[in-house]
């Protein structure tokens, strides 16, 4: 075998394109002016379409007055109201129920999933079983289970479905009553902030004393009992200053109390049951991830059962458990976007539906709508990060 | 030494450690938190199960053609039986229903040939389905070649519809999932940057508003004499809202592929595609087959939300079917129905996926 001579001159260098760092330089040049001439057309096409249409661009269309209602609003809002206020409307109506979904969901979740681990066979069955009905059928269609096959045939108002004469349930929505809180309610909110901050100095006092004495407290019994005792005794001492405003029925409606629309309850309920399948199987996957030798090793300390999950188990199934669970979360909330099939009032819905045929601002309609889903998206993204820079393993 | 001493001869277990009863004892009646759960569950159990088979089976009415044929109090399936060709194929005309079915059977045929894993040929079955089978779809659904009268896409729908936008809203996103993540991990800082960003604004955003876009918006972005078909507006919407999760996917089975096994090709003077295409991918994708068959399935049941910018997908045509005249208030059914279709193809692609798993559970896994 012979070896070639190295012929290379010293000095000469290696034409550019065998050279990787000017090769990479030159190729994203080229991906950015790729993708600037892209864009530069989209932009052309844009602006002779809108031209031709007679649409002008620009958010001045926010201050001009909607002229159409909204039949769930948090904040005050009538059709003279501005599309700026619709947008304010919807986004709110995306996140109570998006916030309610997630407190449900997470509910039902922890249960379903737990229960699916259970020792008793019939009671992992049906976990199971509800896990695998509600995953596999599409998010859309158990909204309009719940709308249409379910809400939408229940009885007309007079013939409500009543529970104890305070609640109702019929074909226009659920009515609760509403508490109306007299003068001296504020001292109980009161209480209850005060309560919060006393419970937390015992935790802290009693883990230092804890640390340094080796004696504790059932602190978190004392807590749970001033949280929630002390307010309660404050009601009563006060002479519970709160009346209940029952929904009556007068005419073909109920009026007074709290009303829940049925495009609302729909929405919650799939969104709830449905993720929820999805949190269950989190957290089953969670608890299994510890592996065994943690609860024998715990147990091995004469650890009580309690204690072994509250220290060993939870705290680590945690961290496996929190990014798909706020994952799901984010799911969720893009997921309620959905409300805009069967008309429940949330941004997609009144903002980058009725808004938009309404102006034919497209562009700036739906670039708005996905910059709050983003937004959302990114904040929590960015918790996600801080979460798992906090509890990750060191290890080595 | 052991001479006359008879051995004692084996004996059953006691009963209460096998069989049955002790079987009740230890899984459900083991102690009173349990049993306490156990009747709770055969309470929640009889109170779904009894009206369920009343409703659906013992008082349902299965034959007929119209709606006076229901004329009990349980489940109509008349209804569904009277639409099911326009469940399967949409408003197809009849006539060609024959070439949707020869689609469907060339469609199940080549799945069942690639899930099996026992069937020869599998390269070749892969690069026909990929790559012949969908010019043959085609022509077979949408006509005007060799004397095949045209359908237009919006006669279009049903279960048809649903498998067509899932499998090309997959196959399309496939390779863009390849680029993206392959993207992602790269040294260059601005292709990465590029890749990261589109894959986070698709992530980010609900598909829905992902369609509204495609169906308003995309005819803003082309030229006006250009118009795009809204089957291929929802399509391209999809694999762009597909892709990006694709490319998680995939970006996590590359992760999976130890360090070293690029470095040994580089070492052997490999260029960077042959690295990738020889020696990580193939690795890799083996290792994703289940995280895709997962996304797959979480884009079957999202391509029911086509409905809402006006295609008739199964759900959208069953729904269309509830609000005809002649079959008022058989909701309930139609849902059913729908979700049970829904349920089958999951919940079978979710077994396959696990199955999977436990097969290729084997090798990285140090």
């Amino acid at each position: 075998m012979s070896v070639r001579p190295n012929t290379r001159p010293a000095g000469h260098k290696p034409p550019f394109w065998r050279d990787r760092a000017k090769r990479a330089l030159i190729f994203q040049l080229l991906l950015v002016a790729a993708v600037a001439a892209f864009l530069l057309y989209i932009v052309g096409n844009v602006q002779d379409n809108l031209s031709a249409r007679g649409i002008t661009t620009g958010f001045g269309f926010l201050s001009n007055t909607a002229g159409f209602g909204i039949v769930q609003s948090l904040i005050d809002y009538s059709s003279q109201s501005t599309y700026g206020r619709t947008f304010l409307v919807g986004l709110l109506n995306t996140l109570l129920v998006g916030g309610l979904g997630v407190l449900a969901a997470t509910i039902i979740g922890f249960i379903v999933g737990i229960a699916r681990l259970s020792p008793n066979w019939l009671l992992a069955r049906l976990a199971n079983a509800y896990i695998e009905t509600f995953r596999n059928i599409p998010l859309l269609l158990q909204i309009f289970f719940w709308y249409y096959a379910v809400l939408r045939t229940l009885p007309s108002a007079r013939d409500s479905l009543a529970f104890g004469e305070v609640i109702f349930l019929n074909v226009r929505g659920l009515y609760l009553p509403e508490p109306l809180f007299e003068s001296g309610f504020g001292l109980i909110p009161a209480t209850f902030i005060l309560a919060i901050i006393a419970s937390i100095a015992l935790v802290i006092w009693n883990k230092r004393r804890h640390e340094a004495t080796g004696k504790r407290l059932p602190a978190y019994w004392i807590s749970f009992a001033l949280i929630f005792g002390l307010p309660l005794l404050v009601l009563v001492a006060t002479g519970v200053p709160i009346t209940w405003d029952i929904p009556e029925l007068r005419g073909f409606n109920f009026r007074g109390g709290i009303t829940i629309i049925p495009e609302f309850l729909a929405l919650w309920l799939a969104l709830s049951i449905y993720t929820a399948s999805f949190i269950a199987e989190i957290v089953r996957s969670g608890i299994q991830a510890i592996s065994h030798g943690q609860t024998e090793a715990a147990q091995a300390l004469s650890l009580p059962r309690n204690l072994v999950l509250r220290l060993v188990v939870i705290p680590q199934a945690l961290r496996v458990i929190i990014p798909p669970l706020t994952s799901q979360y984010l799911n969720l909330i893009k997921n309620s976007s959905l409300a805009t099939a069967i008309g429940y009032p949330d941004l997609v819905s009144v903002f980058a539906g009725t808004t938009l045929n309404q102006t034919g601002q497209a562009i700036e309609v739906i670039a708005m709508t996905m910059a709050v889903y983003l937004t959302i998206s990114l904040l929590v993204s960015m918790f996600m990060n801080w979460f798992n820079a906090r509890v990750a393993l060191v290890e080595r | 030494m052991i001479h006359n001493q008879t051995i004692i001869k084996e004996r059953p277990a006691p009963s209460s450690a096998v069989g049955p009863v002790a079987w009740l004892r230890t899984n459900l009646f083991n102690g009173p938190v349990n049993t306490l759960f156990t009747l709770i569950g055969l309470y929640i159990l009889y109170l779904l199960v009894v009206p369920t088979v009343q409703w659906a089976f013992i008082n349902a009415d299965w034959v007929g053609s119209t709606r006076d044929d229901c004329s009990r109090e349980g489940a109509c399936w008349v209804f569904i039986n009277a639409r099911f060709t326009q469940f399967i194929y949409g408003l197809y005309p009849r006539s060609e229903i024959w070439r949707a079915n020869i689609v469907f059977a060339g469609f199940f045929t080549l799945i069942a040939w690639l899930a099996i894993p026992r069937l020869p040929f599998k390269r070749w079955v892969a690069v026909f389905a990929l790559v012949g089978f969908p010019v043959i779809a085609y022509v077979l659904l949408h006509g005007g070649y060799f004397d095949l009268p045209r359908v237009s896409t919006h006669r279009w729908g049903g279960l048809m519809l649903t498998l067509l936008l899932a499998t090309v809203g997959m196959v399309g996103a496939l390779p863009i999932g390849i680029v993206l993540a392959l993207g992602r991990r790269s040294n260059m800082p601005i292709v990465k940057s590029f890749c990261v960003v589109f894959i986070e604004f698709w992530r980010g955003v609900p598909l829905i508003t992902v369609l509204f876009m495609a169906s308003v918006m995309l005819p803003l972005f082309l030229p006006s004499e250009m118009s795009v078909d809204r089957l291929v507006r929802a399509l391209i919407g999809l694999t762009l809202f597909q892709s990006a999760y694709m490319a998680e996917v995939i970006r996590g089975g590359l992760q999976a592929i130890p360090k070293g096994q690029e470095e040994a090709a580089a070492a052997l003077g490999m260029t960077y595609w042959k690295r990738m295409g020889l020696i990580v991918l193939p690795q890799a994708l083996k290792m994703m087959i289940p995280g895709i068959v997962n996304t797959f399935i979480s884009l079957f049941k999202d391509t029911t939300l086509v409905m809402i910018i006006g295609l008739f997908d199964l759900l959208g045509i069953v729904q269309a079917a509830l609000s005809d005249s002649r079959w008022l208030g058989f909701s309930l059914e139609g849902y059913v129905f729908a979700a049970f279709m829904f349920w089958v193809f999951c919940f079978s692609m979710s077994r396959y996926s696990q199955y999977l798993e436990r097969k290729l559970h084997t090798g990285h896994k140090r």
